[in-house]
């Protein structure tokens, strides 16, 4: 006897006006499996799980849910037909508790008490059956992400979900909170629960799915079983070409200090000790990669650096002292100092979405003697320096005028990458270069920053793709709670090692 | 790809919004029991129909161009100032003191002692409610409407006091000495026996609100300091990475709109009344929000809402002259500008563009 | 200063901040759901208009009530319909909507009544008359209590009573149903609201129509009880004041009935210069009493008494994550 797939489509098709973001897209996912689902930003998987979750309806195609056709109009439709989504972003209220959380939407009457103690109770027994611990009185804000992500994977079950679909699950997570995820996912997968996860993580996909599908502008490229694929054949059916996953780099030609920071702590403006007694520096001709999961102090690392926050410490940059808290410890003195920075968001701080690419270019650098004619801007002078950046960095469309959101993901980042590197830094900062990248540009974007430190600049790179570290640092440190933990040479060590940094552990703390 | 052409998001919305309001505004004139073309034709009589109605055009126009300029700067750095009507009258305050109790010896002195007198005053106005929403998180929106009502009772408590000249019963200063006052159209251009713009308040301050155009638009558009104000005003996070701070910003788009408010006051206080009276503002401050919004927050447009609002001003004093129509009228229309050309935005821009979306496909198909 | 100064005070604090609260509550549903409420001030004019408009022609105060409560949900209705729906910029609307009563208000009554912007003079049925409570007469001998019973508790308008009677309400419903959860959640963060399965927009419509019921009896009960007929611009910033209050109160209900009897109070202060003589022990100014609400409220929102963090999804338009 067969049974039926827990999911499937057929021929979905989705166009938002002249873009076809989903074209006859089909697939089966078996009851008890993990499904995996991976490609490239704008190949359409965020379109396919919103048509699934009923945020959108499909301009053609069919669902079937365990072998029935199913319509599914809207969120309250998904959730029936048994399918709960994890979204990337989580969809929780800060400052509700836990308990709220789970019961917002799925309260039993219009009396809210009785539904409360109802959910504490089921709370309870789905803790136990599959090592979702959460405190149910805890408020949102106050824990940590990884109980967060339980926290919305509770939510689903609490709704009855069979179907269990998880957005970038792990983005937010240690290596260690992202073993303990898929340990609940394996617990899940033998209770018969289906899950789907969709991610760019290449190594995920190998380590935790049964099945994969490829999609790619638009379309399922190809479904196999995870067994019988590699890394290497699914990146090319991402891209559709060859694809190198390796950087090529040569030794590292290291000279003298350029950026010191001796017991450097940030407090931000809740109170909160982010930044705990850093110290650390980068030499000309070096990258030092900072790893580490997000919320560690990475990015108010940076933030001090680049100017926008205050500190408390020593900064030496070339030999002089920066001013941490007075006038001069602004964005601008910065770039003066010969610090450029390419910011961890392009879209929130790198750009002005809204400007031209051409005033984006002088974005930061507007002050420049270059730009200016008597009391006004000199924009021709701008426009002119914006389309010689465009060609030397492939920027696609090469059109000065078209506004930053015009342009994909990858393309914004270089014209941020452009202006930041061509302004001849000693010291460039750069945080998550590749994040919402496409592949194909992430080569060139690796490409740029191996030739600026060849010409002997200093490299501070902050990302939270591991893969990425190992593959550009000459030298790695991982923050974890603020706090340096160490560092490394990249030969030297593995991700099991960062990754037990990055949740806090020493060598020694392991045995 | 932008779904509309550029000339149908700056011209075609706000005429659309513009004809929604009126449409409205007929029906309201209609249920009164009067008739909307009548009404229509009185008003283009009494406003556009002489020098003399013309006058009276471009002297509120000038009011409002002041104004309207004044929101508009706040508004490219994101900071919506209801306050103009309070900064305008201390601007009229600026004024007042200062052509009371400096002797200037030429009325062409006298305009520039009371273009600054009014801008600093207008603008130290706008700055403490500038100040709190800079360091301390205060909603601009409603210390501007408290300090509107601040305004007027400062300006109360002085008028019926320290600067109401003994023995006179009416709260109000003196008036201000013949070398203060500023030429009026009538003067500037009456040749000979033909007296045009006789009895019309406009005066040389028009030509003074229209160089504000030109300077405006440099600043917003050509400076260095605008292209920092419309960043923040964009976006605060990313104007923070840049190096540009928001209090500064803060501060300086918002006196600068102050002082433009403030300077209304050379057209109503200087250039009119020649003395400062209770409630000199009369609503140019709110009008200002209409017209900015209109104007799309362009000085350009700005004139050109401000010429329109002009004419329902003088219009409407006709009307309310001659039929049942009461001057609150314009209020109501002042309301559906505002309601259509910032808040209902999307009602009309959505069916626009799905308009112009359909008509590019049906040429697309063609070729 | 005796007793009856005393209670006299107070209750003139009462009566002055039932319409504050009114509002306060009105504003405190809507900005709890995420939908920034600066039009209380046109709403509450709207409704005073026409509640003394129609108690007027109908002769009696509580039809006018009804009449208030519609005009008031109809420029609701515009705000929900711009802020939600249109997902256009709320302070706009909120602006707007204060000069559309403003206008109407009086080309309205101009047309109705030809009295120059104003409604003629309430009496009889159509003003909503003091009640009496129970033993009140009985007790007023008792002393201390009696007085406080009689002059202070007992004796002011049905609306006054209904106002009060909305605080404890109004915390029920925001904390102990379902529908107060929602809302709350839909104000924090609409999406997750939305993933739920929920209408956001039916939750914020709901919350704008709480919101134009109370801002209706706040209106109504300025024409029709506190005062004796519509004059133009008679709510003089009690909507702005309200808006202070509410984030005074942090947008809780009970704090918010506290932040109004102190607005309240400085009203009621303001209105016997006699009794600040004696406390004070000069003579103030009168027109520095009258400013004093407003000074006040900018002092509250300088964060003098306080940080005060708003719904964290409020003043912006819910759009669906693509």
């Amino acid at each position: 006897m067969t049974t039926a797939p827990a999911i499937e489509l057929k021929g979905i098709s989705k166009s938002f006006g002249p873009v076809q973001a989903n074209k006859d897209i089909s697939i089966r996912v078996m009851p008890g499996t993990i499904h995996g689902i991976i490609g490239e930003n704008g190949a359409g998987k965020s379109t396919l799980m919103s048509i699934l979750y009923g945020f959108y309806k499909a301009d053609a195609g069919e669902i079937f849910i365990s072998g029935q056709k199913t319509a599914i109009p809207d969120s309250q439709a998904a959730i029936a037909a048994g399918i709960g989504m994890v979204f990337q972003h989580f969809k929780l209220v800060e400052n509700f508790t836990v308990l709220e959380n789970v019961v917002l939407g799925a309260e039993d009457s219009g009396l809210l008490r009785p539904s409360l103690a109802r959910a504490r109770r089921e709370l309870k027994a789905l803790a136990d059956e599959y090592e979702l611990n959460v405190d149910p009185d805890a408020i949102i804000e106050d824990i940590g992400v990884g109980m967060q992500q339980r926290v919305e994977i509770l939510k689903a079950l609490y709704r009855r979900a069979d179907i269990l679909i998880l957005d970038e699950p792990t983005g937010v997570l240690t290596p260690a909170e992202a073993d303990h995820l898929f340990r609940i996912l394996e617990n899940l997968k033998r209770e018969g629960k289906t899950i789907i996860l969709i991610t760019h993580k290449l190594r995920e996909i190998m380590d935790a799915t049964d099945t994969v599908s490829v999609m790619r502008r638009g379309e399922m490229t190809a479904t196999v079983k995870t067994s019988e694929t590699s890394p290497q054949k699914l990146a090319e059916l991402m891209v559709g070409r060859k694809v190198s996953l390796q950087v090529e780099k040569s030794p590292a030609q290291v000279r003298d200090v350029i950026l010191d920071v001796q017991n450097l702590n940030v407090t931000d403006e809740k109170g909160v000790h982010r930044v705990k007694d850093v110290s650390f520096n980068v030499r000309a001709g070096e990258i030092l990669g900072i790893a580490g999961v997000s919320g560690n102090g990475q990015s108010e690392l940076l933030e001090v650096l680049g100017g926008y926050e205050k500190g408390t410490g020593t900064i030496i940059v070339n030999g002089q002292p920066i001013d941490l808290t007075g006038a001069k410890s602004d964005g601008r003195s910065r770039r003066e100092r010969g610090i450029a920075h390419v910011p961890e968001d392009r879209q929130r701080e790198g750009l002005i979405m809204d400007y031209h690419a051409w005033e984006n270019v002088a974005f930061g650098y507007h002050h420049d003697p270059k730009y200016q004619n008597g009391m006004f801007m000199n924009n021709a002078a701008i426009k002119a320096d914006t389309v010689e950046k465009m060609e030397r960095f492939d920027v696609r469309p090469p059109d000065p005028r078209l506004a930053a959101k015009s342009f994909s993901g990858g393309n914004q980042q270089k014209i941020v990458l452009a202006r930041e590197i061509e302004r001849n830094p000693d010291l460039l900062l750069i945080g998550q270069p590749t994040r919402g990248v496409d592949i194909g540009a992430i080569e060139f974007i690796h490409q740029q920053i191996v030739a600026l430190r060849d010409q002997g600049k200093a490299i501070l790179l902050v990302s939270v793709e591991l893969e990425e570290i190992l593959a550009l640092s000459d030298r790695i440190a991982v923050m974890f709670d603020g706090r340096m933990m160490g560092e490394r040479l990249p030969q030297d060590t593995d991700e099991k090692e960062l990754g037990m940094m990055m949740a806090g552990m020493n060598k020694g703390e392991a045995a | 790809m932008d779904a509309m052409p550029k000339w149908a998001d700056v011209v075609l919305i706000p005429l659309i919004s513009l004809i929604l309001a009126a449409t409205i505004s007929a029906l309201v004139i209609l249920a009164i029991g009067e008739s909307p073309v009548e009404a229509l034709n009185l008003m283009v009589k009494g406003a556009l129909g002489s020098t003399y109605g013309w006058g009276y055009t471009l002297y509120y126009a000038t009011n409002f161009i002041f104004t309207g300029l004044a929101v508009s700067v706040a508004f490219h750095s994101r900071m919506f100032n209801i306050g103009g009507e309070g900064q305008a009258m201390v601007g009229g305050l600026g004024v007042a003191l200062i052509c009371l109790y400096v002797p200037w010896p030429h009325w062409s002195l006298a305009l520039v002692g009371g273009i600054l007198a009014a801008a600093i005053f207008g603008a130290a106005w706008a700055a403490i409610p500038a100040f709190l929403q800079a360091k301390r998180g205060s909603h601009i929106v409603i210390t501007t409407i408290m300090f509107n009502f601040i305004a007027a009772a400062l300006l109360n408590y002085l008028l019926i006091g320290a600067l109401k000249p003994k023995g006179s019963m009416e709260p109000a200063t003196g008036k201000f000495p013949e070398a203060t006052h500023l030429p009026s159209f009538q003067d500037m251009f009456s040749f000979g026996e033909t007296a045009l713009f006789r009895g019309a308040p406009a005066n040389v301050s028009f030509f003074v609100a229209i160089v504000a155009c030109f300077a405006v638009w440099a600043l917003i558009w050509k400076t260095k300091l605008g292209y920092e104000i419309r960043a923040f005003g964009h976006s605060e996070s990313a104007a923070k990475y840049a190096g540009i701070s928001p209090t500064k910003i803060i501060m300086i788009s918002m006196m600068i709109s102050g002082g433009l408010a403030g300077m209304m006051a050379i057209n109503n206080v200087q250039g009119e009344a020649e003395r400062l009276v209770l409630n000199a503002v009369e609503g140019a401050g709110f009008i200002g929000i209409a017209v900015a919004l209109m104007g799309r927050s362009h000085p350009f447009g700005v004139f050109l809402a401000a010429l329109l609002f002009g004419f329902l001003y003088q219009g409407g004093a006709e009307l309310a002259l001659w039929t049942k129509i009461p001057r609150e009228m314009i209020v109501v229309i002042q309301a559906l500008v505002i309601l259509f050309t910032g808040a209902l935005d999307d009602m009309v821009r959505a069916p626009l563009e799905r308009v112009f979306l359909a008509f590019k496909r049906r040429k697309r198909k063609a070729a | 200063m005796d007793l009856l100064t005393v209670l006299q005070v107070l209750d003139s604090t009462v009566r002055l901040a039932t319409p504050l609260l009114l509002a306060c509550l009105a504003g405190l549903f809507s900005e709890r759901a995420g939908i920034f409420d600066i039009g209380l001030e046109g709403k509450m004019l709207a409704a005073a208009f026409l509640s003394a408009a129609v108690a007027y022609t109908s002769g009696s105060a509580w039809v006018g009530l009804g009449a208030g409560i519609f005009a008031s949900l109809l420029l609701s209705g515009i705000h929900g319909l711009a802020s939600i729906t249109f997902r256009g910029n709320q302070l706009i609307s909120g602006v707007a909507i204060n000069f559309l009563a403003a206008g109407m208000t009086v080309v309205v009554a101009q047309s109705w009544f030809g009295q120059g912007g104003r409604t003629p003079q309430l009496s009889g049925a159509a003003r909503f008359e003091p009640i009496t409570l129970p033993f009140a007469e009985a007790l007023r001998e008792v002393p201390v209590l009696g007085p406080i019973y009689y002059e202070l508790i007992s004796g002011h308008t049905a609306l006054v009573y209904i106002a009060l009677l909305f605080v404890p309400l109004t915390w029920w419903i925001l904390f102990r149903t379902r529908f107060g959860l929602r809302l709350r959640a839909v104000g924090e963060n609409p999406a997750a609201v939305d993933t739920a399965g929920i209408s956001v927009v039916w939750l914020r419509y709901m919350a704008v129509l709480i919101c134009g019921v109370l801002c209706g009896i706040a209106g109504a009960y300025l024409a029709t009880a506190l005062q004796a007929g519509f004059v133009k611009d008679m709510s003089a910033g009690r909507g702005f004041i309200a808006l202070a209050a509410l984030i005074f109160a942090k947008w809780r209900p009970w704090q918010a009935l506290y932040s109004c009897l102190l607005f309240g109070f400085l009203q009621a202060f303001a209105l016997r210069p006699d009794v600040i003589q004696t406390v004070v022990g000069f003579k103030v100014n009168g027109q520095l009493l009258d400013v004093l609400p407003y000074i006040l409220t900018v002092i509250i929102l300088a964060g003098f008494v306080g940080k005060a963090v708003p719904p964290r999804a409020g003043g912006e338009p819910y759009v669906k994550e693509r």
